[in-house]
């Protein structure tokens, strides 16, 4: 990790420490400059004159005001190169998997963005096998998309399902609070799967100082530019959990005095969220940045400064809830969206799709309908009965997470379903398809 | 010129002292490892200058060296602006290098080798003052008037003037002598603050053309005008930016100015990637052609991101000079308030609602107050269109920008969640949205005479249909279907009517997703007559299987090219299927 070189000044004197920062004098420092205060990592936040304001990353505990102030003279940095395939590193990028020390370039992270009129338009589907995403939400590469879960849903199984399904060159996962269970789940699904070769992880978890997490998007998000940008290939990033992530944001600005709005975050939440998932991209060469993340929920609450920024900023998201009719995880049809299907569906896959998936769709709010008639106590009709057997075949066959069929059988299954259950003026699709995959009379 | 050194960093706020003097809102660079990094000061106190950052911050350190210019932001103006694509602070973009952005790197906004056909408008000893035309180039295919620059002051001779031929943008074209006789000489290229509305006008008079979009919630129900305001409040996937470029596709203006302001790249990719192959379908030529674009994406520097609103502002403003119709696109105005929120509470400023700065509401209404239908001193008429979206947090319109935004734009087009989740899209809320200019006698004359008579009686009838189906529609689910008279389920479903053929639109239809204004005419026509005719029931689910029948020929109607053998085929099945039922 962050090593000292020779003859480096060596500060001893901090006049100010929080919770979460040191303050000394000294100069000749630059702005987001790395230190070491006592052997921890800290990154300069504020100079003012010759005070210089340091957060140290691991937390303040213990640190006394004669202790031991290294600068390091630049930003936080990452070794890239193509050993970091198979490896597990820290939030700083140290190896935690007992292997050695990656040798390559120095990057710094958190670098400059893409320029807009060099990004390429996002066109390759990513398939999963899960119809409530491959149907109803088709994935892009180049996309940001989070899962919007509640904690108690399986959104790692899920992530990591998905990971492995998606044809990714490399899969780097960046994990923020990760319970250890759960690191650990991933190391043996990827393990088990016999695709640890192409899997990198830069791990923070519960265990870990909170603040470290601010390192781990920009450390994940750096590894992918080698890979996308130089190495022109298909990288999957995966952040987990993204609302662990703005706690800790929460918690330095904090600190910082900073004016807090909504909910506590800091007015800069949207800006700091959007430096991580745009950097999401497909590249001009051909490789190309995807990020699936997850921004775990309060009961639901979407309106939360946290799921909203991240709704705002990110091309859709996936809502997942439980189907008390059917007994399985779904994926939410009407709070899911993916912003850049238009782009795949009908063109890339068959073109009944968009006409099936708004239909299935529409046809399953309709049952919704009924079963708020259904629980107001009123009399159904036979059209309400007929919906609501829909949406159980529905939610079984498309909907559930476990679903795992290509994108033609999701449209085969969509027909089959709107036949069995419903009259052919009721589908509301274009005549020259029902004419086409009409299964019905 | 005033030099100066750093004294302190937090973020992009950076404070400077000055060996001399400094303006509000000068530019400055900072000087850094041999890269220079344009700043504007935003705060002055004695010798100490407050100036936000344009790029990032990282590595500067306290005694670096910063060079004041003297001058605020501006835009350099002249042939060539068309089918650019900029960021924030206009360097264009196609001109840098490299796949990522270099701070410190900026780039030029015109051509300055490029040569134009310059045709001249006036003759030696003409009397000229600011914004006069003095000739005129081809770009792309309007008219690009040569003007005494807006800085002009007072009147001027024409001493000289350029004979017909091709200069470069800084080849002098003409020179003007005041009644001192100072000369100026004039060429194609003229700078302009951003942040100062361009004001060299006769008069603003209360607009009332239609300005079409295609999009008939918006053209039939709440009308925007040429020279007229609107926003576009909605939490995110309510469809505004899907509605911006509907808009910016279709909408019959001169020339569209699209200002991404703080949101998604991949947005603004789609407009590089489909504008240039997208036909204008008032020209026949590729929309790219009558469009520029202003970008400063979410992940760009924060404070360039209120510059670029500005920008694109003063870029319609120029236009519309030259007696055009400009369509002015901004996404999404709350970044640009929330760039002012970072940048105000880094100054510690005493903080507004929602710690948005103080002063946020008089900073929006000046702003809107920009655009507006005018009479140029030549006697013709320009105009600039605005229409900004507002991202509210969580959604909720109770917030200081939608707020602050309602009160001076003259259009509303809410996007309701509900509509959205519905995918009865465009999601615009049929019921709380407005347009004040239905209002405006103005614009009724305007309709009289252009669309048909009793136009607007027409779209207030069917206002009140989709008013009275939604009070059906509470009753029929308080009572349920059968407790109530089957007239509240015919009210119910003809707003329904009215709802899925003339609120929502397809826009991702080829034929569907424009409309003009004469095809939108003729279907709200057979809507109303739906609307006002009796049918015969027996009972309420018969009621909707009508309905829902006569709904899905309308619907391919929709879908069929406006008058085609399908057009008219389904139309005659409809009539048919009509004529059965009705008393
Ligand atoms: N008019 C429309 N027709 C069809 N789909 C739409 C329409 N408007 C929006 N959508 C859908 O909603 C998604 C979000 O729309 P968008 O305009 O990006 O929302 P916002 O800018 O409000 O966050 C789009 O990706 C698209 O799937
Ligand atoms: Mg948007």
């Amino acid at each position: 990790m962050v090593k000292t070189k020779a003859f480096q000044k060596i500060y001893t004197k901090l006049s100010q420490i929080t919770k979460a920062t040191c303050t000394l004098e000294a100069s000749g420092i630059g702005y987001e400059e790395m230190a070491l205060v006592d052997g921890r990592p800290a990154q300069v936040v504020k100079i003012f004159k010759n005070m210089v304001t340091l957060q140290i990353f691991p937390g303040t505990e213990g640190i006394s005001t004669n202790a031991e102030v290294i600068f390091l003279g630049r930003p936080p940095v990452i070794k890239v190169s193509e050993s970091l395939a198979g490896r597990f590193f820290s939030a700083y990028g140290d190896p935690i998997d007992g292997g050695p020390e990656i040798d390559g370039e120095e990057r710094e992270i958190g670098g400059p963005s893409l320029n807009p009129v060099r990004r390429k338009q996002p066109s390759e589907l990513i398939a999963t096998g899960i119809a409530g995403i491959d149907l109803n939400n088709t994935l892009v590469t180049g996309q940001k998309i989070p899962f919007f879960a509640d904690p108690d849903q399986p959104y790692n199984q899920v992530l990591a399902e998905v990971a492995l399904r998606a044809d990714a060159d490399k899969i780097i996962l960046g994990g923020m609070g990760l319970s250890n269970d759960d690191f650990l789940f991933f190391k043996d699904k990827f393990t088990n799967a016999g695709a640890l070769d192409k899997i990198i992880s830069f791990i923070n978890t519960t265990e870990n100082p909170p603040v470290e997490r601010l390192l781990v998007p920009d450390m994940a998000l750096t590894a992918a530019e080698f890979f996308a940008a130089e190495k022109n290939e298909k990288v999957l990033v995966l952040l987990t959990d993204m609302t662990l992530y703005a706690d800790a944001l929460a918690i330095v600005s904090n600190k910082m005095d900073q004016i807090p709005s909504k909910d506590s975050m800091p007015g800069s939440l949207y800006s700091d969220l959007a430096k991580v998932y745009e950097k999401a991209a497909q590249f001009p060469e051909g490789g190309s940045i995807t990020i699936i993340a997850v921004t775990t929920l309060n009961e639901g609450d979407i309106t939360h400064a946290i799921p909203d920024n991240t709704g705002y900023i990110t091309e859709g998201q996936l809502f997942l809830r439980r189907d008390t009719d059917v007994g399985k995880v779904i994926v939410d049809p009407f709070r899911s969206l993916s912003r850049l299907k238009q782009l795949v569906i009908g063109k890339k896959t068959r073109e009944d799709h968009p006409q099936v998936m708004n239909a299935g769709v529409r046809l399953f709010a309709d049952a919704m309908n009924s079963r708020t008639k259904k629980e107001n106590g009123f009399d159904l009709t036979e059209y309400d009965e007929r919906c609501l057997a829909f949406a159980l075949d529905y939610s079984r066959e498309i909907l559930a997470i476990d679903v795992n069929v290509s994108v033609d059988e999701m449209l085969d299954t969509g027909w089959k379903l709107f036949a069995r259950h419903f009259k052919r003026h009721e589908v509301g699709i274009r005549d020259d398809l029902m004419n086409k995959y009409w299964k019905g009379e | 010129m005033t030099k100066g050194k750093v004294t302190s960093i937090i973020a992009n706020l950076i404070t400077v002292e000055v060996d001399g003097t400094v303006g509000q809102n000068e530019i400055c660079y900072i000087l850094h490892n041999q890269v220079r990094l344009m700043s504007e000061v935003i705060k002055i106190i004695g010798k100490t200058a407050y100036i936000q950052v344009f790029e990032s911050t990282r590595g500067i350190k306290i005694g670096s060296d910063v060079e004041f210019t003297g001058q605020m932001l501006e835009l350099t103006l002249g042939p060539g602006l068309l089918s650019r694509n900029y960021d924030g602070l206009q360097n264009d973009l196609d001109k840098l290098t490299g796949n990522f952005l270099k701070r410190g790197e900026y780039a030029y906004p015109l051509d300055e080798k490029k040569k134009y056909d310059f045709k001249p408008l006036v003759s030696e000893g003409d009397m000229l003052q600011a914004a006069d035309w003095l000739g005129e180039v081809k770009e792309n295919w309007i008219d690009h008037k040569i003007m005494v620059p807006f800085k002009y002051e007072g009147k001027g001779k024409v001493k000289s003037i350029a004979a017909e031929g091709s200069y470069t943008i800084n080849e002098t074209v003409a020179v003007l002598e005041d009644e001192n006789g100072q000369t100026t000489e004039v060429t194609m290229v003229q700078k302009w603050p951003v942040k100062v509305a361009v004001t060299q006008y006769r008069n603003k008079p209360r607009p009332g053309i239609l300005l079409q979009t295609g999009v008939r919630a918006i053209d039939t129900f709440n009308p925007m005008t040429e020279g007229g305001t609107g926003f576009i409040p909605g939490p995110f996937g309510a469809g505004k930016t899907v509605l911006q470029h509907a808009i910016a596709k279709n909408a019959d203006a001169d020339l569209i100015i699209v200002t991404a302001c703080g949101e998604r790249a991949n947005e603004v990719v789609e407009i590089f990637t489909e504008f240039p192959e997208l036909e204008d379908p008032r020209t026949g030529r590729k929309l790219q052609e009558r469009t520029t674009i202003v970008c400063n994406t979410s992940n760009m520097p924060v404070a360039a991101r209120e510059a670029s609103v500005y920008v694109g502002m003063t870029l319609a403003e120029y236009y519309r000079a030259m007696g055009l119709k400009v369509l002015l696109l901004a996404d999404s105005t709350s970044r640009w308030a929330q760039a002012l929120r970072e940048m105000s509470n880094r100054l510690e400023e005493l903080p507004g609602p929602d710690a948005f700065p103080m002063d946020l509401s008089a900073i929006i209404a000046n702003f809107y107050a920009r655009a507006g239908y005018v009479v140029l001193n030549n006697g013709s008429s320009g105009s600039v269109t605005f229409i900004g979206t507002v991202s509210p947090a969580g959604g909720n319109l109770k917030e200081p920008v939608t707020e602050s935004t309602r009160k001076v734009a003259r259009c509303f087009y809410a996007l309701a969640q509900k509509r959205a989740d519905a995918k009865r899209y465009p999601a615009i809320e049929p019921i709380d949205s407005y347009s004040k200019y239905l209002e405006y006698p103005e614009f009724d004359r305007f309709a009289e005479d252009n669309i048909c008579k009793g136009w607007v009686a027409m779209v207030q009838k069917s206002k009140d249909f989709v008013r009275r189906g939604a009070e059906a529609y509470d009753q029929i689910n308080i009572l349920g279907d059968d407790a109530v008279p089957i007239d509240y389920h015919v009210q119910y479903w003809k707003s329904e009517v009215i709802d899925f053929i003339i609120l929502q639109q397809d826009a991702f239809d080829d034929i569907d997703q424009n409309s003009p204004i004469k095809r939108q005419r003729y279907m709200l026509e057979k809507v109303l007559f739906i609307c006002d005719s009796e049918f015969d029931f027996q009972d309420f689910e018969e009621v909707s299987s009508f309905f829902k029948k006569a709904i899905n020929l309308l619907k391919q109607m929709n879908y069929s090219r406006f008058e085609s053998d399908e057009f008219v085929n389904y139309e005659k099945e409809l009539d048919a299927f009509l004529t059965e039922k009705k008393i």
